[in-house]
């Protein structure tokens, strides 16, 4: 799969190169083409050594068979010997990349063959020699071996050809340069339109502006140099007369309203010299301007345009291989036209034509022509498409990889694993393995994999010898397979309780979206986590899947385990506090035991075993056990914290003691209050995994203990208190009629900056949403406290008051983008109303509770808002997606040195100490460095 | 406090003087004081950043993940006469892409001290809001036969602002140079008049429709002004920003007054105002959002877009196009753009950024793919 990876990313490499005229230097295609064009290889080796700057150090081990063969005949240097043990180890690293662009020659000396035939294959199905789809070009079909290499399909990376135009023609890349360059040139003697003596200060200029502010603003230079030359009609080298050059999008030049031809205008470019290129921003080793009128075309390897053989037995061709037919075909037929002396018109109609098929070869999106398509009318993607935005070749293949030895299901929650453990099921287990690499010490141990096969657990499915050669563990290969085994060769095991994982959630906003987990095997078949880790990877449980990488490498495994694993990325790094705490019952369970719950000494330590804990000394010696006591068993005994509940008690822990307060959301839940990331700096981060997970699940097994629900009687209210209810919403309306009176008089007081309309719907507002939180209030005051549903939102646990208010009394008003509900209809809101009528129900106010039922109206309010919510948030997924890739792409490369300063890639500064203070802020306590609590350790 | 001194190059001020605020009504001795600094050192050392940490990355996903949780409307609730600002993701946003020209501009006046205890302030605020001819009149009218405008004055208007007719003729005529400007004789209302001879009515109605925006009093851009109390001070809040013309004032306190014009401020104050500027208003948006983010995230994104001494956008245009890979720009946008500028120069990638050797399956050069080993290899003897 490495190997396919790679493939791909050389056609791609392969096909840049061709489509730009660029050479990319990868050594490998060099040297492959080096080995097989020997004396041309020579003959460029001196002409451009500085262009082969390239590293002396190319490629992975996956291109090792090619370079190997290369390196044996070019470089003279140590080849690397046939070991018995072949190591994929990466040995050489690619040190720089050149691009630029390819000459006509070069095209020439790495092409393999030469097309001039727009058939494809013969009678036979055998490709047909000069054709596009010449053996010598590559493989892709099976069995058979390449022409130019000898080697066979997923071994040989593809070879160029190239094809000779009968008449040459423009690139479309280079459209506008050229036209700059026919704009700014001398017709006659091509030089630049800059008098000699001063062709020096301008490039001292351009040379300042880049040392200045880099190769940005030198091509900003440029550009200003170059508008200032069109107007010049006198050329100061040899005074000839100027014409007016024009173009007609997109590849026709005009001198004159006479249309220049391609040759006339490569003759021009091939006279002017080195020296005025530069002012250009064309650097003559690298690229030339004739260049960029093509007189030879290279022609892709087949290996980066792969037919595909459809179920029928038919072809099907790439969309390239069907753009090139097309110019092979006009080529051939503009050739046969001039041999024969055909009449000018024609030849110039063809030549058109020509030109047409290589643009869209290369683009097929130019503006003013029409896109070429398949028969079925859909465009061709050609070489810019290929390259171009996400599904291009960049984003998609090149900075986004896959991997193999991933799974992937629905998540379900288990608090009973731990924290940093992830349940996986035997189905998934069976199949992703973990190669584990056989010496005399292991060998017996191994091998009870191999008895095992590929279907009893555990056991494995692959085996690979020391060549590399991977082979299938069945019931047949089994015996043999097991006599064969010796040290060096790798076992790919099943996976097994503790190994390590990388668990992910999409989208990874998060470096903690992926994090490692140890492997849990178990039944069932779902990815198994505990509910605490859900908030960094934003999971929950209403049908989410989740992805399961395993590590292949002993590298990948120790950064999994160091770098990844949950106790590592326990403190945020976004805000310096920790990012995993309980939730849900983890949170209201304890708040009931530290709160109320007086148990007695049996049922104590039943508890505290159900959630794992044995050592039961630290219960206090009497019949009756209070909850907080029950809860200090799991605190260390040093431990000492103040901190605050929701309702402003306080909580003092002393010794490993709760003193005084309870537990909530402030203190258990993530990313608020002190108390786990005090926890984390003092004992550690396994420690804190290891009490948070037993927190977690004793709030859990309390509930089981106690009893936990929710039921629709508790938002029942008393009569008398329904009655005090409607009496404020009823107020309330009556003191907004009184406003619209007012509004209606024009005796409101307007605030400053507002029209009278304005103040009025600020004041309506103001006057309804005191109402609601008034009746808020009253339900507050009224709801039974040891109702569970008040429980939850007391404790933090899911839920607030408000929650309950809009159950029990109001719902309130509806707001629009910090309005009122105004569209609808003209004049009103829906067609139940009148027309200009302020009153608040006409404006989306909901005066009933969600028990009692809504109205009609009251209903369709609450889904206008509804909706206009989940509008919001469909549109602004896309755009804080871009915002964060904007910034990503930005930021990247910045880390700190090891003289403390910020740089870039480019080394250069951005700050001189990591946020001016150098604070890691996941190694600070939500960003400061917490100098109370380092006193007070101290003591004062 | 001589021990303090001894600290300094070890700590931060912040944190030095943190422990002087919280320890100034304990008694301490020297030694316990020496204690608990060493203390602090150490912490301090063990909370640094270590070398090769991709902070850029982190600052990214710190602010780029709570940028799926902000709101994109401007919401609030309470109708309490505030500005209408724009917030939330747009703001930040607008804020990032380094926009010259921002949705909602708005200053924060502050004032010296007897005006900012409520001395006149009203009346500042009323001499800083701009005044067009069209809020000051009632009626536009053309006078055929002469070809003139007749503007009719709203006197009651005209009395708040306290502005003579007089004084309207001059300005007015002072920023219409082609015309000639009179008050009429009854003093209701100012007639205008081309000094160029033969005026078509089609200019002349074109005329008045420009002459509406004439600027009268106050400063130019603010179109809204608000004083508000904010802890025992009065503070005029704008919608508009004209933060050269303010800053002139007699009453205005020019340090704390602000603007949320980022662009306005790097003119007038410089890269390092801007910069703080960015890191202050992305700050007050994530804060108001309720989200937690830590500032030091916050100050190298507006670092980077500081660096070059001009404020450059997290854009195609700005930041990115900056990069020294060739490779690393292509793959964010427009590639095709920048791989063919690329080979004309012949430019090198020198492949020491992330994103090229991902592309190329190599490590990158950041955190643990950071260090090498430079080692003596014993050379093989040659078959």
């Amino acid at each position: 799969m490495a190997k396919e990876t790679k493939d791909k990313e050389k056609a791609k490499e392969s096909k840049a190169e061709e489509k730009l005229e660029e050479v990319k230097e990868e050594t490998e295609e060099k040297k492959a083409e080096e080995t097989q064009k020997e004396e041309a290889a020579e003959e460029k080796k001196e002409k451009e050594p500085e262009k082969e700057t390239k590293e002396e150090k190319p490629g992975t081990a996956a291109e090792e068979t090619q370079k190997e063969e290369a390196a044996e005949e070019k470089t003279e240097k140590t080849k690397p010997e046939k070991m018995e043990l072949q190591e994929q180890y990466i040995y050489k690293q690619v040190n720089s990349i050149v691009f630029s662009v390819l000459p006509p020659k070069t095209i020439k000396d790495m092409a393999s063959a030469k097309i001039v035939t727009p058939e494809l294959y013969d009678k036979e199905g055998y490709p047909v020699d000069g054709g596009l789809m010449d053996i010598r070009l590559g493989v892709i079909d099976p069995g058979l071996r390449c022409k130019t290499c000898g080697s066979k399909l997923k071994e040989c990376i593809g070879h160029f050809g190239y094809i000779e135009l009968a008449r040459p023609v423009m690139h479309i890349k280079f459209i506008a340069l050229l036209l700059n360059l026919l704009k700014s040139t001398c017709r006659d003697c091509s030089r630049i339109l800059i008098p000699q003596n001063k062709i020096e200060k301008y490039k001292e200029i351009l040379d300042a502006a880049e040392k200045e502010k880099g190769l940005e603003e030198r091509r900003n230079k440029i550009k200003e140099i170059i508008t200032n030359l069109k107007t010049i009609n006198k050329c100061p080298h040899c005074k000839a007369r100027q014409q007016k050059i024009t173009i007609e999008k997109p590849t026709t030049l005009f001198e004159n309203e006479k249309r220049i031809t391609p040759i006339e205008i490569r003759t021009r470019l091939e006279k002017m010299p080195d020296e005025d290129c530069e002012l250009f921003g064309i650097i003559p080793p690298h690229a030339r301007p004739e260049w960029m009128v093509l007189t030879i075309l290279p022609i892709p390897p087949v290996t980066m345009r792969p037919s595909i053989t459809l179920e029928s037995g038919e072809r099907s061709e790439d969309d390239l291989t069907h753009k090139m037919g097309d110019i092979v075909r006009i080529n051939q037929r503009l050739f046969e036209n001039i041999n024969a002396g055909a009449p000018e018109i024609i030849v110039e109609d063809l030549w058109d034509l020509l030109q047409y098929h290589i643009t869209t070869f290369f683009d097929n999106a130019v503006a003013q022509l029409p896109p070429a398509r398949h028969r079925s009318g859909q465009p061709l993607k050609t070489l810019t498409e290929r390259i171009k935005s996400k599904e291009g070749r960049i984003r998609h293949n090149l900075a986004g990889k896959r991997t193999n030895f991933c799974a992937r299901t629905v998540i379900s929650p288990d608090p009973m694993l731990k924290l940093n453990e992830v349940g996986v099921p035997m189905v998934i287990a069976l199949k992703l393995t973990v190669p584990e690499r056989v010496n005399e010490w292991n060998l017996a141990y191994l091998k009870k994999f191999v008895e095992n096969g590929s279907d009893k657990y555990p056991g494995a499915n692959y085996i690979i010898r020391p060549d590399g050669k991977k082979k299938k563990i069945t019931d047949e290969t089994k015996e043999a397979t097991l006599e064969e085994i010796q040290p060096g060769y790798i076992i790919e095991r099943h996976l097994m309780d503790g190994d390590r994982a990388i668990f992910n959630r999409q989208p990874s906003l998060h470096r903690m979206s992926m994090m490692c987990h140890k492997v849990k095997v178990l039944p069932g078949k779902t990815l198994r986590l505990n509910p605490a880790v859900c908030h960094p990877y934003n999971a929950d449980f209403d049908g989410d899947e989740m992805n399961l990488h395993i590590p292949q490498t002993e590298e990948g495994r120790a950064e999994a385990e160091i770098l990844l694993e949950v106790q590592n990325q326990l403190i945020s790094l976004r805000y310096g506090l920790s990012i995993i705490g309980c939730v849900q019952d983890g949170i209201s369970g304890n708040y009931l035991l530290t709160k109320e719950l007086v148990l007695s000494r049996q049922e104590a330590i039943d508890l505290l075993s159900s959630v794992g804990i044995e050592d039961f000394s630290k219960l206090p010696k009497k019949e009756k056990i209070h909850g907080k006591e029950i809860f200090s068993v799991l605190i260390p005994d040093d431990f000492n914290f103040t901190g605050k509940t929701r309702s402003g008690e306080e909580v003092v822990i002393k010794d490993g003691k709760l003193i005084s307060g309870h537990m909530d959301r402030n203190n258990l839940g993530e990313g608020s209050g002190l108390l786990l990331r005090n926890i984390h700096k003092k004992y550690g981060k396994h420690a804190t995994i290891e009490i948070l997970g037993n927190i977690f699940r004793l709030g859990i097994f309390v509930l089981f203990k106690h009893g936990f629900t929710t039921a629709v009687s508790d938002t029942d209210l008393p009569e008398g208190i329904r009655i005090k209810i409607n009496e404020t919403l009823e107020n309330a309306k009556k003191e907004v009629v009184s406003l619209i009176g007012l509004y209606y008089d024009n005796k409101l007081e307007t605030f400053p900056g507002k029209t009278l309309r304005e103040t009025l719907e600020l004041r309506i507002l103001e006057v309804l949403n005191k109402a609601r939180n008034e009746t808020g209030k009253i339900v507050a005051n009224e709801a039974d406290k040891s109702s569970h549903t008040m429980i939850m939102a007391d404790s933090g646990a899911r839920g607030n008051l408000l929650n309950l208010a809009q159950m029990a009394a109001c719902v309130g008003q509806q707001a629009m983008g910090g309005k009122r509900v105004e569209k609808g209809f003209t004049g009103r809101t829906l067609s139940s109303f009148k027309k200009g009528d302020l009153s608040p129900e006409a404006h989306g106010f909901i005066s009933n509770g969600f028990k009692t039922g809504l109205t009609p109206y009251e209903f369709f309010f609450g889904a206008i808002t509804g909706r206009d919510s989940l509008m919001d948030t469909a549109l602004r997924t896309p755009k804080s997606g871009y915002l964060y890739r904007r910034l990503t792409n930005a930021m990247q490369d910045l880390k700190v040195e090891y003289d403390h300063t910020v740089r870039d890639a480019a080394q250069k500064i951005i700050q001189f100490d990591y946020g001016e203070d150098g604070v890691d802020v996941s190694k600070s306590e939500n960003g400061i460095i917490n100098i109370k609590r380092i006193i007070k350790t101290i003591g004062v | 406090m001589s021990i303090y001194n001894e600290y300094k190059t070890k700590l931060t001020p912040k944190i030095i003087e943190d422990i002087q605020d919280y320890l100034k009504d304990k008694k301490v001795n020297d030694a316990k004081l020496r204690k608990i600094l060493d203390k602090v050192v150490e912490e301090y050392e063990q909370a640094r950043v270590h070398a090769g940490e991709s902070v850029g990355v982190i600052a990214a996903e710190s602010i780029g993940e709570p940028g799926t949780q902000m709101t994109l409307n401007t919401f609030h609730f309470a109708g309490v006469a505030e500005m209408n600002v724009t917030l939330g993701l747009p703001r930040i946003i607008e804020i990032l892409d380094g926009r010259k020209k921002i949705k909602t501009p708005m200053m924060e006046i502050y004032l010296k001290k007897p005006y900012s205890a409520g001395k006149n302030v009203k009346e500042i605020a009323l001499s800083i809001k701009e005044t067009k001819l069209e809020e000051i009149s009632t009626e536009f009218s053309i006078n055929l036969v002469e070809s003139a405008i007749t503007v009719a004055l709203d006197k009651i208007k005209i009395k708040e602002l306290r502005i003579t007719l007089a004084q309207i003729v001059t300005v007015v005529s002072k920023q219409l140079k082609g015309f000639s400007v009179k008050a009429s004789k009854d003093g209701s209302s100012i007639i205008l008049k081309s000094r160029s001879q033969e005026e078509s009515l089609n200019e002349v109605y074109k005329a008045k429709e420009k002459i509406k925006d004439t600027h009268i009093t106050g400063v130019k851009g603010i179109s809204q002004v608000l004083p508000v109390k904010r802890e025992e001070e009065f503070v005029i809040i704008t919608a508009g920003s004209n933060l050269t013309d303010i800053l002139q004032l007699a009453e205005v306190d020019n340090f704390r007054t602000t603007t949320n014009d980022i662009f306005e401020i790097q003119e007038i104050l410089g890269i390092e105002a801007a910069r703080q500027a960015i890191v202050d208003e992305v700050f007050k948006v994530i804060e108001n959002q309720g989200l937690n983010v830590d500032v030091r995230h916050i100050m190298l994104v507006a670092d980077t877009m500081c660096v070059s001494g001009f404020t450059k956008g997290i854009t195609r245009f700005g930041v990115v196009s900056e990069k020294a890979s060739v490779l690393a720009r292509a793959s964010f946008e427009t590639p095709i753009k920048h791989i063919i500028s690329a080979a004309l120069i012949g430019e090198v990638d020198k492949l020491d950024s992330v994103v090229e050797n991902v592309m190329l399956n190599q490590p990158v050069p950041i955190g643990t793919g950071l260090p090498g080993l430079v080692t003596k290899i014993k050379k093989k003897e040659e078959k």
